[in-house]
């Protein structure tokens, strides 16, 4: 009998003999893909982290389109809007809802280290002011009131009902403000930075300004978050605000984080840096594996000298590497996991993120691939010169 | 059904050589029966290793036939000698002869498991055969913490446990002291005889010939003599070392 499930099953048997009756052998392959592991799953959670610190308030955002200045490339700090077109835009037809974003930096200074935060002028329960986790919103005008990210609360153990002392430079002069917690969201980190979130008219109070910006006291938007009535009208409704509102352009939300500064070239780089990893892990994983195929070319001879079909000598190869594999990797994301938990939070790593997942999968995928040149020669090994009978 | 377990007709098996071609196995003709030992000698290079390797269906002849219980595997296609060598041929080799991450019971079980037969009255039937050859107490043992004349010993288990038509062996005793050759080739005379299979064991040790029924020497890949009778394989048993 020679059916293929006869054949699977010798296949996986030949396998898991040699890795448990080779243990010790096995075990060093393993850790170092391990190790490998350890390094792709840092680069991906490191560009996890620096995305999230990036572009996780845009991209968390109740909306589906991002309204800016015409002609400013969809670049958020470069977009400045007029006061009245958040009006226009929420008259347009299939516009459910719409709320203006007002970005700047600003320096917590009340606290035994300053930390650098963006702060967001938003208006509360509209497009832009993210769900409260604990709290509730501040009030409009100029309320010295503020809702708090809980990356802000990590690094500083600040909580709801503290106040706060904020630095701005407006002009020449440092100027002071004191603002109440009242309200804690979740993941709205952005631009690297811990975020709070205002009123617009407190936010332009206190921003930094430039000596000319100081005689005025109306904030001007950089953007405005948009939701829609039907969000597959999406492109629809891109052409029918720039129809409809004058000097605008409209960009759905993966645009305007790809337009974020400096972000599609730093997770370029961090991809590129993954990529070589995997490179050099698909390497050293078939350097492994062709050696011990080396090794073993008497052993393979002996297999198909006595009957076994190649679909055996390849498919135990295969298990082989992929026992092999799935236990180094294994070792590599509890490592990474353990490593994970004594790392602070102002270190930008998410190790929990899409990419992590896609990352593991990627390097048990690996495994086979770097292995595959070592299965094709022990398939294509010939008994006669593999026992010297030639 | 035909006492034929091993039939070679006219078989030349050649090879190129800076332009020339040399026939390592020429014209040469025999039969082996079931219950029949059959010794396989000859010096170096005269084509008995090549015989050897096409009798394993591991090379192609060049022409003629050569039919394993009635099959002509000069005909077939390589699943098809795949499938023939797991099933009606028996191997022992000089070396390298067990997986070594199996034990000695496992290695004769791999046959077993080869040929689907694995079950609990086979896996008893290994155990005695194990235990014939002097390995009872070798069962969970891997061939590196074996001698050599044990290990050759679960390799003679490995190539008949599955009942094959034709067992071959290409210089078993070649790493082995005398008095563990004699009992090894002692012990595969006995089997093959018991076991009514056709046995072909390939030797530069003409001592080992005592053991046989029959004693083909080749020179030059021709087939030049075949000794019968006990007392005229005595006396080639007596000349000693090829």
């Amino acid at each position: 009998m020679s059916n293929p499930m006869n054949n699977i099953f010798i296949a996986a048997y030949l396998a898991i003999k040699e890795v448990f009756r080779n243990r010790g052998r096995f075990l060093m392959v393993a850790l170092v893909i391990a190790l490998i592991t350890v390094l792709v799953l840092f680069i991906a959670a490191l560009g996890e982290g620096l995305s999230d610190a990036n572009r996780q308030y845009v991209a968390n955002l109740d909306a589906q389109l991002i309204v800016f200045l015409e002609k400013s490339d969809y670049s958020i700090t470069a977009s400045r809007l007029e006061t009245n077109t958040v009006k226009a835009v929420r008259r347009v037809d299939g516009v459910a809802d719409a709320g203006p974003i007002y970005t700047s930096n600003t320096e917590i200074v009340s606290l035994p280290e300053p930390l650098k935060i963006s702060m967001l002028g938003v208006e509360a329960e509209k497009p832009g002011m993210p769900p409260l986790l604990d709290g509730r919103y501040f009030r409009g005008g100029e309320a010295r009131e503020a809702v708090m990210d809980m990356s802000v609360a990590q690094r500083t153990n600040l909580k709801i009902g503290d106040t706060i002392e904020i630095r701005s430079t407006q002009g020449t002069e440092d100027e002071f403000f004191t603002l109440t917690i009242v309200g804690l969201v979740d993941k709205q980190a952005y631009f690297f930075q811990p975020t709070i979130f205002v009123p617009p008219s407190t936010w332009e109070l206190m921003r930094p300004q430039a000596e000319s910006d100081l005689d005025s006291d109306t904030p001007y938007p950089n953007i405005i978050a948009v939701r829609l009535q039907d969000p597959a009208q999406a492109e629809e409704m891109k052409l029918r605000l720039v129809e409809k509102v004058s000097n605008i352009e409209v960009a759905d939300i993966e645009t305007t984080i790809n337009n974020i500064p400096g972000y599609t070239a730093q997770q370029g780089t961090v991809q590129t840096q993954g990529g070589f990893t995997l490179l050099i892990g698909i390497l050293v994983i078939g350097g492994f594996f062709q050696i011990q195929v080396l090794q073993k070319v008497p052993q393979i001879g002996v297999l198909k000298a006595i009957g076994s079909s190649n679909f055996v000598v390849g498919l135990s190869a295969v298990i082989q590497i992929i026992i092999v594999t799935a236990i180094g990797v294994g070792i590599g994301a509890t490592l990474n996991y353990l490593f994970s938990l004594g790392l602070p939070p102002t270190i930008p790593l998410a190790f929990n993120g899409s990419r992590s997942i896609f990352a593991i999968l990627l390097l048990l995928f690996i495994g086979p691939l770097g292995g595959l040149v070592s299965i094709i020669y022990a398939v294509r090994i010939e008994p006669l010169k593999a026992l010297r009978l030639g | 059904m035909s006492d034929i377990a091993l039939e070679v007709k006219d078989l030349v098996k050649s090879f190129s050589l800076d332009g020339a071609t040399i026939n390592a196995v020429d014209q040469v003709s025999f039969q082996v029966k079931f219950g029949e030992f059959v010794a396989l000698v000859g010096p170096s290079g005269s084509g008995k290793t090549t015989m050897l390797s096409i009798l394993a269906a591991l090379l192609s002849p060049t022409s003629g036939q050569v039919l394993i219980d009635g099959q002509d595997l000069s005909q077939m296609a390589e699943k098809d000698r795949v499938k023939l060598r797991r099933e009606k041929i028996g191997f022992t080799f000089q070396a390298n002869n067990l997986i070594p991450y199996l034990s000695a019971r496992e290695n004769v079980e791999f046959m077993l498991r080869l040929n689907g037969k694995l079950d609990h009255g086979s896996r008893i039937r290994s155990d005695e055969l194990l235990a014939r050859l002097g390995l009872a107490e070798r069962l969970h043992n891997l061939p590196a913490q074996m001698s050599g004349g044990q290990q050759q010993r679960v390799a003679i288990a490995r190539a008949l446990i599955h009942n094959p038509a034709l067992v071959l062996a290409d210089e078993p005793t070649a790493s082995l002291d005398t008095e563990r050759a004699f009992q090894v080739v002692e012990t595969f005379a006995n089997l093959i005889h018991e076991n009514g299979r056709a046995g072909i064991i390939v030797t530069h040790d003409l001592r080992m010939c005592q053991f046989v029924d029959r004693v083909l020497q080749m020179q030059d890949g021709k087939l030049v003599r075949v000794y019968e009778g006990k007392k005229e394989i005595k006396q080639l048993a007596m000349a000693g070392v090829h």
